[in-house]
């Protein structure tokens, strides 16, 4: 493949790969992100492709591996085009039966979705409820490309933002175009990227750098990954667009060595990107010159700041530091320097294609476009969700989420990771976007949403991510350092059943001083997830503070296992499964839990089986005494 | 034989700005810990003073300054896994190994480590072994998986 050399001959070789291709020939796409990965996509499409070798269907039915569809929870994802069937849960063994019935023209039925709400099996992946409320503007082409086929990325129209941009605009029109289309920042703070483009821009010194920041560290958000993994060209073109706008012709691209596969993609991208003439020296001959370099992050949350980020790509501690003077400004080594995440960088194409008013008429008033989110915890339908900014929480969660499982009760979603809070039912109806969520004392984040339900305790949840920012913290500025421990320690101490009068409002006195005096905002949001589940959850933290009572039972030291005599039907199975030997009984007679050697670990609750029900877990109130020995004979079919 | 490894490594990355991290990830994967030869190696042939090498090294979660086991098995306690009973599981894989997070077991066959996400929360809890991925664990399963490895 010879480097294109302008617009015209990108735009030929377009319709060279249009005209190879047949929009009507089978395609049986199988979907290769992470989360079917590891459900054993691998093994499904190795099936797959032996099966269409077997019966000598190459030329008939093509077969391609895509990045992440969103459905986890269903995988592996198999869909056919053109009609867009949608496959379910498929295994290796339903390769022959999947191929044959594409050969036919007929439907497997045992393996679509079935859904639960109406009982109905669902033939289309567009009628599917998880994805029918969706608007897929940046996350769709996940499921129609091979992320490591350059040639389906340009099929779709890849690149030819880059190309327009390069061609009929000026670096400024570039960047009134971004900034008319009030995209903001994906990554956390929500700062509006036009402007930080120009701030960069404007900033004296030369060279300029421009960075993607695939730094994903906070826990139960993977949108970055999936987006880096299944359509690694959409973020290069997004980015190398913004490097022509603001002046840069060198960019980084941050990686954490956790994302193995977005590493992998993504270099291949660059090698392909080069060749084809994308990236490198006189881009479609337009004598704008941009080269990319992957560095990998080594396993630090903080590194995801964006002056710590730009340390460690030198080479050194990723450590941040204080930004009375911008990193826009002064960055990698002093220079001028523009930090995007990598949503941000993929939404970049679509407004230079489709201008910046279309992109505007998307959202609510402060916030453009839609946001990708990842929702998980407890919830139907977990999966990566891209909805339109404004979209009210409970369609997220019940509409596309499909509620909550086993018929438990909501709680909360939190939102924002560590720097983030949790929203109570109250607010369910609220519009998602970056100016309501941070009104609710959370924030849009990364776009982490982790959906609680009443097994859930909320002073454990602010215990858990004062754990995790603990552990992350990496110890230069001293309130964040020692802040953190000690709030932690209170949250640890209620926990256990050790918690004291005024406890509470010592935690809010230490938050508010994290708040103000921390160098970065790893500490000054750090009291957040604490603030928000004591603003909205404060009878719980009373319930473990004042009664010993942990009302979710989670916390382990104010949980007791019980098993009730009158139901228990000595069985043997939790006997036998008690890991610290603890309960006693035998055939007909029925078990008692010692106490005192019972370390909690719930695998008799677990185990018991259903239709027994008898084990018990007790808060807040005294075990019962175990049965006199006498007593403990079990007298079958009695009335 | 470390050596020669650890001078292959530097030798790719000749002449570069800021490739300090890069080079001791591709040690750390290469010998799977970094001796304390390799910082000396290291802080020798870039001329970079060996307390700012280590300072790196120590500061990283994925680089490890000890010795790590034939098996990693990372669980993850991200928000994700968290709530859906990720803790519990670790407390099971703990049992079993009889070792704490960030510790390997006497005849170094395991390492285990608390990951705070993976990213693929749509599996949690999860727990992986060597890179394979064990999603919507429960802690009595725990076991079984570990024996599979020796």
């Amino acid at each position: 493949m010879p480097r294109l050399n302008s617009p015209a001959e990108l735009e030929e070789f377009r319709q060279e790969i249009l005209s190879k291709r047949d929009a009507n020939r089978p395609c049986i796409t199988i979907c290769s992100g992470t989360g079917c990965h590891a459900y054993g996509s691998e093994k499904v499409n190795a099936a797959f492709e032996a099966e269409i070798e077997k019966r000598r269907l190459e030329a008939e039915v093509d077969i391609r591996r895509t990045g992440c569809h969103g459905f986890c929870e269903r995988g592996t994802l198999v869909v056919i085009y053109p009609e867009e069937i949608c496959y379910v849960g498929v295994q290796p063994e339903d390769a022959a039966e999947v191929v044959q019935s594409v050969k036919e023209n007929k439907i497997v039925d045992r393996l679509l979705y079935v859904d639960p709400a109406t009982g109905k099996k669902v033939i289309h992946e567009s009628e599917i409820p998880f994805y029918k409320y969706q608007n897929r503007i940046v996350f769709g082409n996940n499921r129609r490309i091979d992320p490591r086929s350059i040639d389906d990325y340009v099929a779709l129209g890849g690149y030819s933002a880059l190309s327009k941009a390069l061609s009929q605009m000026s670096p400024e029109q570039v960047m009134e175009e971004v900034k008319r289309s009030g995209l903001r920042g994906r990554g956390g703070g929500g700062f509006p990227t036009g402007w930080k483009w120009q701030t960069t821009r404007d900033a004296p010194g030369e060279p300029k750098y421009v960075i993607v920041n695939c730094d994903e560290g906070d826990p139960g958000a993977y949108m970055d990954r999936s987006l880096m993994e299944g359509n690694p060209h959409s973020v290069l073109e997004g980015l190398t667009v913004g490097a022509y706008a603001i002046g840069s012709h060198e960019g980084f691209v941050y990686v954490r060595q956790e994302y193995p596969l977005a590493v992998d993609n993504l270099t291949t991208a660059i090698e392909q990107a080069e060749k084809y003439g994308f990236l490198g020296e006189n881009i479609l001959g337009s004598g704008f010159d941009f080269r990319v370099k992957v560095h990998r992050g080594a396993g630090a949350f903080i590194s995801g700041e964006s002056s710590a980020l730009m340390t460690a790509i030198e080479g050194k501690v990723g450590e941040p530091r204080p930004k009375y003077i911008h990193t826009a400004e002064k960055g990698i080594w002093d220079r001028p320097s523009c930090l995007n995440n990598v949503e941000t960088w993929a939404n970049v194409p679509l407004i230079i294609n489709n201008g910046a008013g279309w992109y505007a008429s998307i959202g609510t008033e402060g916030s453009k476009g839609t946001k990708i989110f990842s929702l998980v915890g407890k919830v139907n339908n977990t999966g990566l969700v891209e909805v339109p900014m404004g979209i009210p929480l409970r369609d997220i969660v019940y509409k596309i989420g499909g509620g909550i499982p086993g018929g438990k009760r909501f709680k909360a979603v939190q939102t924002g990771g560590p720097s983030g809070g949790c929203i109570p039912e109250q607010f369910l109806d609220s519009r998602v976007d970056f100016d309501e969520l941070a009104r609710l004392g959370s924030m849009m984040g990364s776009g982490g949403m982790i959906v609680m339900d009443e097994d859930t305790c909320m002073v454990d949840t602010a215990r858990y991510f004062l754990d995790f920012l603990a552990d992350e913290s990496c110890g230069k500025c001293t309130p964040c350092r020692e802040g953190i421990k000690q709030m932690l320690g209170i949250l640890t101490d209620i926990c256990k059943g050790r918690g004291r009068e005024g406890d509470i409002e010592l935690l809010e006195e230490l938050a508010e001083v994290l708040r103000d005096t921390s160098l970065c905002a790893l500490g000054a949001t750090a009291p957040n997830p604490v603030l928000t589940t004591i603003r909205y959850f404060r009878d719980e933290y009373e319930a473990h503070i004042k009664e010993k009572r942990c009302p979710a039972y989670v916390c382990k030291e104010l949980v007791s296992y019980y098993i009730d005599p009158t139901k228990c039907q000595a069985c043997m199975i939790c006997l036998r499964n008690c890991p610290a030997g603890a309960i006693s009984g035998g055939k007909n007679k029925i078990h008692v839990i010692d106490q005192s050697k019972c370390t909690k670990c719930g695998s008799c609750f677990d185990l018991c089986p259903p239709r027994f029900d008898a084990v018990e877990k007790i808060s807040g109130e005294p075990v019962p005494p175990p049965l006199p020995e006498d007593e403990r004979v079990l007298v079958r079919g009695k009335e | 034989m470390d050596q020669e490894k650890i001078d292959q490594i530097l030798d790719r990355y000749a002449g570069g700005e800021g490739v300090l991290i890069q080079l001791l990830l591709d040690v750390q994967k290469e010998l799977r810990w970094i001796p304390k030869e390799a910082v000396q190696r290291i802080s020798d042939r870039l001329q970079i003073p060996l307390s700012q090498v280590y300072r790196v090294a120590s500061f990283y979660k994925a680089m490890s300054l000890k010795p790590r086991g034939r098996h990693l098995v990372s669980v993850c306690l991200g928000t994700a896994c968290q709530v859906r009973d990720g803790p519990r599981v670790m407390d099971r894989v703990r049992d079993v190994l009889g070792i704490n997070p960030g510790e390997t077991t006497p005849d170094t066959k395991f390492t285990l480590e608390r990951v705070n996400c993976l990213g693929c929360c749509a599996l949690g809890p999860v727990m992986v072994v060597d890179g394979e991925y064990h999603g919507k664990m429960v802690p009595a399963k725990t076991e079984e998986i570990l024996k599979g490895y020796d």
